[in-house]
């Protein structure tokens, strides 16, 4: 999976020294400038890659530490279980791992919309169920839609809950807490409505066909030879991406990383990429031949990917980091605040849709058993643990990635360390606690240096 | 420099076909029994700073949003490049140029300096935002404004001091071809050192052809950066003229009396209302 989730609009750095020199009152202000050293992204000033890891480390002392502490602990958690627990890395296990933490990825994805905004949707994990329910319902007797018709009625009707919810919050001017709050219950209760009028689910259970490509996007596996076609053509593109991208920077006089930066961020995603498919090809079947990647993780690669684009290359995303910031600014700057935000809603709805398609996948099945309640807060904290503020304008879908990753991992190996249920909680919550610890230090650290 | 002082120099470069970018005629305002503004005359050449100053209460902050476009004037008139005119809120006042940046700047900590200038209205190609032009042509306009201090365009607008930030705001007016830029207490906040940058910031900004409309009732900052100068006393304009023509005291005076001992025969805003009737 490309690890540039992150968006193409990456920061670079200024290859000129300051834009030019004036004698007078600019040498007086020059005390100023050892401030803006800390904060900035760390390719904006080195040329070189030991530079660059020096403005990195400076970087995370300060607060703006990006991706890279999280993927150090899921590193670490993942080292730790793996010593605890040796069938923690058979490949069954982590295939199984991948998926189980699909779920977390979307949902925290879904909350990133809201989070930029500085916003919560508190109902993602019932609205999931809602999806899953249209779409299990329509695509089996007596409806039978196609496949791809009731995917796409199940994300319509869970867009149109982030509208009208959006629209609550926008319009009422209640607060996002309060409405998706009051979703969290309504849409629970709908869930159960959707679940009774079916005649045909029996107690309240509503399967998907094993020949459904709804079933197949979980259950089944592209071939391993596939796989790793798509690998290589994936990585051939995002390698020539990045490096034409860094090089047509650099003729035109823009910032761009260093050349050894680009290297290492394409040698680090295909070394994870190769890894992932090396994994999924082993054979992890018991009595039968089983290998290949789920399809369900290129689908979630491809919804990340167009994510990142939308946020970190289109004027709307643009926007919805500055309406995370400053409110009043982006108001001022002649953006529709209230249409942003209702449209953030209404993909955030989307998404926990999405992710009811890949849990309906999961089981094969829906019922009324979903933990709504707790996805919603695994949703949260897969967000916030991958880097997400709390606070807004910061979240990007790499961070649901890496949290969802680190909430998968911990329940998987702690599972597997055949600790309780209860345990497994505390220690989900424990590790929610940490991140968002670590966000609001940050953030301290953040204000205090700039004033 | 007493009696000829304003009129002089309303009437020489105030005509009816005159060189005022913006030019305020008996402007009043009044909130419910509150009269904030009566009879304000004021000129805004282009290419120069215009101070526009007096004790708290005199009704800047009024004077300004009134340009700005945030209420309409209960009487008097607008004149826009020599053409009355009417502001349907602040949308339609930054649709003829006009851009006032107050003190909170309205920038998002979030974004860098590029995504600061160019928000709301980004170029894009193919549908996606065009960071090489944008990064080009906010490079360009700093570089114009002699904007020094800033190590990378790239770098979050969190991580800038208060002059800096200030210049970014700057920049941004710049960027959106602003032919009036408002700036309210522009140094307000700022440190000595910040504050002379901002200054000559504003200098460059006005030889640029830019008007510059700056409220401010720091003396040093008014008679260190204004071309002109525009005394506010109790919602009445009680002086305007070339800053040449003050000194600090007599501007104190206007300030706090209302008129000046040095300038004693201030009659301004009649003289100019019949001028320009």
């Amino acid at each position: 999976m490309p690890d540039e989730f992150s968006s193409p609009g990456t920061p670079s750095e200024l290859q000129e020294p300051p834009l030019s020199i004036e004698q007078d009152e600019d040498l007086t202000a020059a005390p100023e400038s050892d401030l803006d050293v800390t904060a900035a992204a760390p390719e904006v000033l080195a040329d070189s890659l030991p530079e660059y890891l020096r403005a990195m480390g400076r970087r995370i002392r300060s607060g703006e530490s990006g991706a890279l502490p999280i993927v150090v602990g899921l590193i670490v958690i993942v080292i730790f279980f793996q010593a605890e627990r040796s069938e923690f890395d058979s490949p069954g296990n982590l295939v199984n791992l991948l998926v189980q933490s699909s779920i977390y990825v979307l949902l925290g994805a879904a909350e990133i919309f809201a989070l930029i905004l500085s916003e919560i949707d508190l109902s993602v994990g019932w609205v999931l169920a809602v999806g899953g329910f249209v779409i299990a319902e329509l695509i089996a007797s007596p409806v039978n839609f196609p496949w791809w018709l009731g995917i796409l009625c199940g994300l319509g009707a869970t867009a149109a809950i982030g509208y009208l919810q959006g629209s609550l919050i926008t319009r009422l001017h209640v607060p996002s807490f309060v409405v998706t709050l009051a979703g969290l219950l309504v849409w629970e209760g709908v869930a159960i409505e959707l679940a009774t009028i079916d005649k045909s689910a029996v107690g309240g259970v509503i399967s998907v066909s094993s020949s459904s490509p709804v079933y197949k996007l979980v259950n089944s596996n592209m071939s391993t030879a596939l796989s790793w076609i798509v690998l290589v053509v994936l990585l051939a593109i995002f390698a020539a991406v990045s490096l034409s991208r860094a090089a047509r920077r650099r003729a035109q006089g823009l910032s761009a990383p260093p050349l050894s930066i680009t290297l290492l961020t394409v040698g680090i995603t295909a070394i994870g990429g190769i890894l992932l498919v090396y994994i999924c090809n082993l054979n992890r079947g018991v009595l039968i031949h089983l290998s290949g990647v789920p399809w369900v993780v290129p689908f979630i690669g491809v919804v990340l990917l167009a994510y990142s684009v939308f946020l970190g290359r289109t004027r709307f995303g643009r926007y919805m980091y500055a309406i995370g910031a400053n409110p009043e600014a982006a108001r001022r700057a002649g953006i529709n605040v209230q249409r942003v935000r209702r449209v953030a809603f209404t993909l955030c709805g989307m998404t926990a849709g999405i992710a009811g398609l890949v849990y309906a996948s999961w089981l094969g099945s829906i019922s009324t058993d979903v933990p709504g309640g707790n996805y919603t807060l695994y949703g949260v904290a897969a967000a916030v643990i991958g880097g997400a503020s709390l606070f807004g304008g910061r979240g990007k879908p790499l961070h649901a990635l890496l949290g969802g990753l680190v909430i998968g991992v911990v329940f998987n190996g702690l599972a597997l360390m055949g600790i309780s249920a209860a345990g497994q909680y505390i220690a989900t919550g424990v590790v929610l606690l940490v991140a968002a610890a670590v966000d609001s230090l940050v953030r301290r650290n953040r204000s205090s240096g700039m004033l | 420099m007493s009696t000829s002082e304003s009129p002089t120099t309303t009437a020489s470069d105030g005509g009816a076909a005159n060189g005022q970018l913006l030019s305020l005629r008996g402007i009043s305002k009044r909130f419910g029994p509150v009269q904030a503004l009566s009879g304000v005359d004021l000129d805004v050449p282009p290419g120069k700073v215009t101070a526009l100053t007096g004790d708290n209460g005199a009704g800047k902050s009024v004077t300004i949003k009134t340009i700005a476009g945030l209420w309409g004037p209960s009487d008097g008139q607008i004149l826009w490049e020599g053409e009355p005119v009417h502001f349907h809120g602040p949308r339609d006042a930054e649709a003829h140029g006009i851009t006032t940046i107050y003190q909170d700047l309205a920038l998002c900590d979030n974004l860098d300096i590029v995504q600061n200038m160019f928000l709301g209205h980004e170029p894009r190609r193919h549908r996606l935002l065009d960071e090489a032009t944008m990064e080009i042509s906010a490079r360009n306009t700093l570089k114009e404004l002699s904007v020094t201090t800033i190590r990378s365009i790239r770098q979050p607008v969190a991580s800038l001091s208060g002059g800096q930030r200030q210049s970014v705001a700057v920049a941004k007016a710049v960027m959106s071809k602003a032919k009036l830029v408002i700036m309210d207490e522009p140094t307000a906040a700022l440190g000595v050192a910040q504050t002379r940058t901002v200054l000559s910031l504003i200098k460059r900004l006005a030889s640029q052809g830019v008007a510059v409309l700056v409220v401010s009732h720091n003396l040093n900052d008014v008679f260190a950066v204004a071309d002109r100068i525009v005394v506010l006393y109790l919602g009445r304009m009680v002086a305007q003229g070339p800053a040449s023509e003050f000194d600090p005291s007599s501007v104190v005076d206007y300030m706090t009396t209302g008129r000046s001992g040095r300038a004693s025969s201030e009659t301004a805003t009649p003289a100019e209302t019949g001028q320009e009737g």
